[in-house]
């Protein structure tokens, strides 16, 4: 069990890692990932049984974690990364020609922890779907895991799977969406509004979880234990996770404009100074 | 001319049915998954002998595809079910994202592909869904000409690894190969030896070949036929190989010119060999409503337009 203030300490390290990846090729999405950094520091650092030193496709008797919107590649990697799946100093070719680390994650080119492409939105929760109901068949109890976009729900197929995941029991599914407000052309109000994302969960019969402090690492361990004593009970769990975009770099939040912008290097070292390098940068 | 009888004329997606039970039973690993066709797709006695290994989606074929590719994640060899047009066209971004790029071992099975689906008309009549499953890299595309052969590549694609699109059809067809097939794929049947042209067909046009080809015997041509069941990957040396010795070739499919079977031929010609073609195919249109007979004459994939493209490609050699 790490205490908050180690998982803290990660999350530090997450943040720089996601910074300096974007900015090495002035391309990526800091925004989404920055504000999901707490949730994945908890998943990966707390809550998932895993094996990050002998990946396996299968992944039999782990947990398994899906990245339903992809763009948010830059924590998934720097998390994946310092869980130790592969080298740290990999981060250095996120996104550059020959890399693992393609734009978007992929299984293509055999990154370990990667279990589908993802980047088209929309399509993760099917997915983990499928992966639920192997373990189901296969006898392992292992739970598996995704995350959406608040944006990302617009799409239909997102719909399809919630119909159908608590339709047909898949308990052993723990999804979360980053209600972070917003999305490329502006917030999810101005775009469209998707209204009470809470009761149309419940409506789709899914055991819904409010996390209103999901940049709180606390509030996230806490949240993701319950919510893990709510599987095996015939419903699939939703936990709706208030975040900030651009978690942790000042002048990256409150805002949609860092969705999908690079800081410049005046920006990149204004947002290092706010974030203390804790496991060393690669 | 070789002669073929048959005893019997059945449906390609009964043979699809057929080979998913057989699988039922001889490989633990299979499931299936349907989208409120289960019936249609001939899947209702795989439905019934393993019902925990059966996933009735509903109709929501992109989710469908998608728990398809997680359920291989962990060892499944799912088998998907639905039309041919709502298992392409409906779900193309779903296959190439989650199926094709990320090498997931799924079966795409399509039913009631091309004219033949006949009365429901041109929403459901997909005439490209070959031409959208080849460009995706590394999808296998397979279209059997018959029950047996149609059921002999339902059993064999469980045991080849990686992306397979299957493809067949709702009408009875002269069920003329062997029932103790051995379904190799991307390798081509040779039906008939000859020596003044070549047809290359798949699917419901091959027994159209053979008629083609008698009717041409009789006219005193000696037509070599083949069967290309699988359209990816083509068995290159088989066309090439056939080519050199007629210098002629035809090629027949229920399908649209632009991205099918005479497609993949003629790219293959024209770099290896370049050799005269002529194309039984539809052209750059969409289909009607009417019987599966009567949109094959209208479209004009008969064996008398087989004929017709013979004695035309024949004037070019
Ligand atoms: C199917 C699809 N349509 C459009 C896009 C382009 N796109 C990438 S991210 C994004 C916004 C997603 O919003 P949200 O899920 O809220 O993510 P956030 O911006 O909060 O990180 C869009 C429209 C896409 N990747 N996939
Ligand atoms: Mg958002």
């Amino acid at each position: 069990m790490a205490s908050t203030a180690e998982l803290e300490r990660i999350v530090s390290q997450v943040r720089r890692d996601i910074v300096r990846q974007v900015h090495a090729v002035n391309s990526g999405h800091p925004g989404g990932s920055l504000g999901c950094a707490e949730y994945f520091v908890s998943l990966y650092f707390e809550i998932m049984k895993h094996n990050p030193s002998n990946f396996t496709m299968d992944g039999k008797n782990e947990d398994l974690f899906f990245l339903s919107n992809g763009h948010i590649s830059p924590v998934f990697y720097s998390v994946l990364a310092r869980s130790g799946y592969f080298p740290v100093a990999e981060l250095a070719t996120f996104r550059k020609l020959n890399s693992r680390l393609q734009g978007h994650p992929t299984t293509h080119e055999g990154l370990p922890g990667v279990r589908v492409a993802s980047g088209s939105l929309g399509q993760g929760m099917s997915v983990a779907i499928g992966a639920a109901l192997a373990k189901k068949l296969n006898k392992d109890t292992s739970i598996v895991y995704t995350l959406h976009g608040d944006g990302e729900l617009q799409e239909g197929q997102i719909w399809e799977a919630a119909m159908y995941a608590s339709a047909k029991k898949v308990d052993n599914l723990i999804s979360t969406v980053d209600m972070n407000g917003q999305q490329i052309d502006g917030s999810t109000d101005q775009v469209l509004p998707m209204g009470s994302l809470r009761a149309k969960f419940e409506a789709f019969g899914w055991d819904v979880m409010d996390l209103e402090k999901g940049n709180e690492m606390g509030s996230v361990v806490a949240t993701l234990k319950k919510a893990k004593e709510h599987t095996g009970k015939g419903k699939p769990v939703m936990i709706l996770m208030k975040t900030e975009m651009g978690n942790g770099v000042d002048f990256m939040m409150g805002s949609h404009k860092w969705h999908g912008v690079a800081p410049n290097d005046e920006q990149l070292a204004q947002a290092l100074n706010q974030n203390a390098e804790t496991l060393g940068d690669y | 001319m070789k002669k073929y009888t048959f005893t019997e004329k059945k449906d390609t997606r009964s043979g699809f049915g057929a080979g998913l039970s057989e699988l039922g039973k001889s490989n633990p690993n299979v499931v299936a998954l349907c989208a409120d066709l289960t019936g249609s797709l001939k899947m209702d006695a795989f439905a019934k002998d393993h019902p925990e290994r059966f996933f009735q989606i509903g109709i929501a074929e992109a989710n469908m595809i998608g728990i398809a590719a997680g359920l291989t994640i962990g060892g499944k060899i799912p088998f998907t079910g639905t039309f041919a047009n709502f298992s392409t066209g409906r779900v193309y971004d779903q296959i190439r994202q989650s199926v094709a790029y990320s090498g997931k071992n799924v079966k795409i099975c399509a039913s009631h592909a091309g004219l033949t689906l006949g009365e429901d008309g041109a929403t459901h009549q997909i005439l490209e869904d070959l031409g959208l499953m080849k460009m995706l890299p590394g999808m296998v595309v397979i279209n059997p000409c018959d029950f047996n052969q149609t059921k002999a590549a339902t059993i064999a694609i469980a045991s080849h690894e990686g992306p397979v699109y299957l493809r067949f059809g709702r009408p009875t067809v002269p069920n003329f190969t062997p029932a103790d097939q051995k379904f190799e794929i991307g390798k081509a049947v040779m039906l008939n030896e000859g020596t003044d042209v070549t047809i290359f067909a798949t699917g419901h046009l091959v027994w159209k070949a053979i008629e083609a080809g008698e009717q041409l015997a009789a006219q005193g041509i000696s037509a070599e036929i083949i069967n290309i069941h699988t359209i990816k990957p083509l068995d290159n040396t088989a066309v090439i190989n056939s080519a050199k010795k007629t210098r002629c070739v035809v090629t027949a499919e229920e399908h649209q010119m632009n991205g099918g079977l005479g497609d993949s031929i003629a790219q293959l010609l024209a770099r290896e060999l370049p050799t005269p073609i002529e194309m039984v195919a539809v052209n750059d249109s969409f289909g009607e409503s009417g019987t599966p007979d009567q949109l094959m004459t209208k479209y004009g994939l008969d064996a008398v337009n087989i004929v017709e493209a013979v004695n035309k490609v024949l004037k070019r050699k």
